[in-house]
């Protein structure tokens, strides 16, 4: 699961201004324009490696992060259908953590790094980790609408330029649309089932509603755009596109199950546009710096990890084996 | 004769439903997300193991439902061990735990294939092959960190020791053991026992580690006849938290 790419101000600048061989820029324009996929091995501008070393590693940093607030409720899932379904699909996650810093590592950053930056706080992860699952609902509307956020966001990314990214994009993709069956077969038991189960999911989308609006990013007249990044197919769609496809694909859906969202101005307008209310990108901006619900919680969980099975990595080194950057 | 078989289901259902609930708590916490995978596999299988051994009492033997008698017995009504219910503590009494507890789960299942209560035998050569897996994990890892740093070595070793007499209340009779036996069920503990403890004993040696000393009175036993450690009333109440909001809704 991962929501959006986002520059600041300060790196948009920077990417501006970096100088590359115009010929081999060129050349590689010209690739990506004819709809060509990048591979490991090929010339790329320093700056197309960083970012997408950077938002490579978020997205797998937002996998194992996400893999925590479900993860809690593992335990708790009220029948074996249910609680087999969870296991396997918090796996899933786990799995596209390593799938994705696999593919970020062919770019030149190993795991060990990546991590040391997540529990750094230098490296972000998706915002929506930071919000508490409450209720055992709440992992029915992670599973079928966060999910489903990031279907969207991921399947338009599995459209970008760089191929290893591309094709754990793919294998993500697939792999996700289970988890949505999941999610929605869950909402839909809730949904249909006894008073104590519809308030329990009706209070676990109002908690989940403002989170998801701020899923995809800030608006795009607030955010910092990139020519350079649509050219080169880092990012395919703006943010206000994919949350507006988000919306028109999710909404009806809830809304036919007769539960509500907690916004009176939630209206599709006449030109197939979602309007809604301001989801205070105030809140969105604290979160994302480290001041929401869950933020510290989240990377104490992580670091313990990491601390706790420092012994175990450190006896299965091999000192005679060298890093190997993975296969694309 | 149905009461002997019934009991060796729960025992073995009972087991399955708890070890795969500790397997699944590793999910996001383990020391690389290579062992998180592979012990929510382990998880899943498990669990799995324990719902379709639910399912034959069900079907054959006139219990309720695998859900009923997974999420909503009594803690006195469990027939696991006292080693499956233990906390996962660190990775070395985890994979300490899942190394000797697995390689009983292997066995047993061998032994049950050739049962003469024809619905577990059948169950069991299914079994087999999917534990098989879980036995070659565990011996993977038990030799590597056994040999590895002089920490690692020293926690696996102590790990053991903490384990052993825990592990040694598997194989904790009922009282329907003789029954079984003469019925052609299941070949009983002491023989599973003795296989079970050539076969560990091998691996341990193998890898430089020491079996610990067996002190009768101190083998865990109670988990067989309802008798259980602090741990299990926790552990199903927190696995029951959501199904008692409303036990008569479908969840």
């Amino acid at each position: 699961m991962y929501g959006s790419t986002n520059l600041t101000e300060e790196e948009a600048k920077r990417m501006s201004t970096t100088q590359e061989d115009p010929e081999k820029l060129e050349a590689f324009e010209a690739r990506i324009a004819r709809g060509e996929k990048i591979e490991p091995q090929d010339w790329m501008p320093a700056e197309y490696r960083k970012q997408l070393i950077r938002m490579i590693e978020q997205h797998a940093h937002s996998e194992i992060v996400g893999a925590l607030p479900e993860g809690t409720w593992i335990t708790r899932a009220p029948n074996f259908r249910r609680k087999l379904a969870l296991i396997a699909k918090v796996q899933d996650e786990v799995g596209h953590g390593q799938l994705l810093y696999s593919a970020a590592e062919t770019l030149g950053k190993t795991r060990e790094q990546m991590l040391n930056d997540l529990m750094s706080g230098k490296s972000k992860y998706s915002n929506i980790f930071n919000y508490p699952a409450v209720t055992w609902a709440d992992i029915a509307v992670i599973g079928f609408l966060v999910d489903g956020a990031a279907i969207v966001n991921q399947t338009i990314n599995s459209k970008g330029s760089y191929g290893p990214y591309c094709r754990a994009l793919e294998r993500i993709c697939y792999e996700e649309s289970f988890h949505l069956k999941q999610g929605h077969d869950n909402v839909v038991y809730l949904a249909t089932g006894s008073k104590i189960q519809r308030d329990m999911l009706q209070a676990a989308i109002n908690r989940w509603y403002r989170p998801l609006l701020h899923f995809f990013g800030p608006p795009d007249k607030m955010s910092a755009h990139s020519e350079k990044l649509m050219k080169w197919k880092v990012k395919l769609a703006s943010n206000d596109e994919m949350r507006n496809q988000f919306l028109d694909m999710y909404v009806p859906k809830i809304l036919e199950l007769g539960l509500t969202f907690p916004d009176p101005n939630l209206r599709k307008n006449n030109e197939g546009i979602w309007e809604f209310s301001d989801p205070d990108w105030d809140e969105f901006k604290r979160v994302i710096n480290g001041d929401g619900p869950c933020n510290k919680e989240r990377l104490a969980v992580r670091r313990y990890a990491e601390e706790a099975g420092r012994w175990v990595r450190q006896a299965l080194m091999n000192p005679k084996d060298k890093y190997q950057v993975p296969l694309a | 004769m149905s009461n002997a078989i019934k009991d060796l289901l729960f025992k073995m259902a009972d087991d399955a439903l708890i070890i795969g609930h500790r397997n699944s708590e590793w999910t996001g916490i383990g020391p690389m997300l290579e062992e998180d995978l592979a012990f929510s596999s382990m998880a899943q299988d498990k669990i799995g193991h324990a719902q379709a051994l639910y399912t034959i009492l069900h079907e054959s033997f006139g219990e309720p439902s695998p859900d009923q008698l997974g999420f909503l017995r009594t803690e006195a009504a469990f027939r696991c061990c006292r080693f499956v219910e233990q906390p996962i503590g660190e990775y070395d009494f985890s994979i300490v735990r899942q190394f000797l507890f697995d390689h009983a789960e292997y066995i047993r299942y061998d032994l049950l294939a050739q049962s003469t209560c024809k619905p577990l035998a059948l169950l069991a050569k299914k079994v087999k092959g999917e534990i098989k897996y879980h036995v070659l994990h565990g011996d993977t890892f038990f030799k590597q960190l056994a040999q590895g740093t002089e920490e690692s070595k020293a926690r696996m070793q102590s790990a053991l020791r903490e384990a052993w007499h825990q592990a040694l209340g598997i194989f904790e009779k009922s009282e329907f053991e003789e029954e079984l036996i003469a019925q052609g069920v299941f070949a009983g503990e002491d023989e599973l026992k003795k296989r079970w403890l050539a076969k560990v004993t091998a691996v341990v040696e193998a890898a430089g580690l020491q079996i610990p000393e067996t002190i009768e009175s101190k083998i865990d036993f109670g988990g067989r006849r309802g008798y259980h450690s602090e741990y299990l009333k926790q552990l199903l109440d927190e696995m029951t938290e959501v199904v008692r909001l409303d036990i008569n809704a479908e969840w």
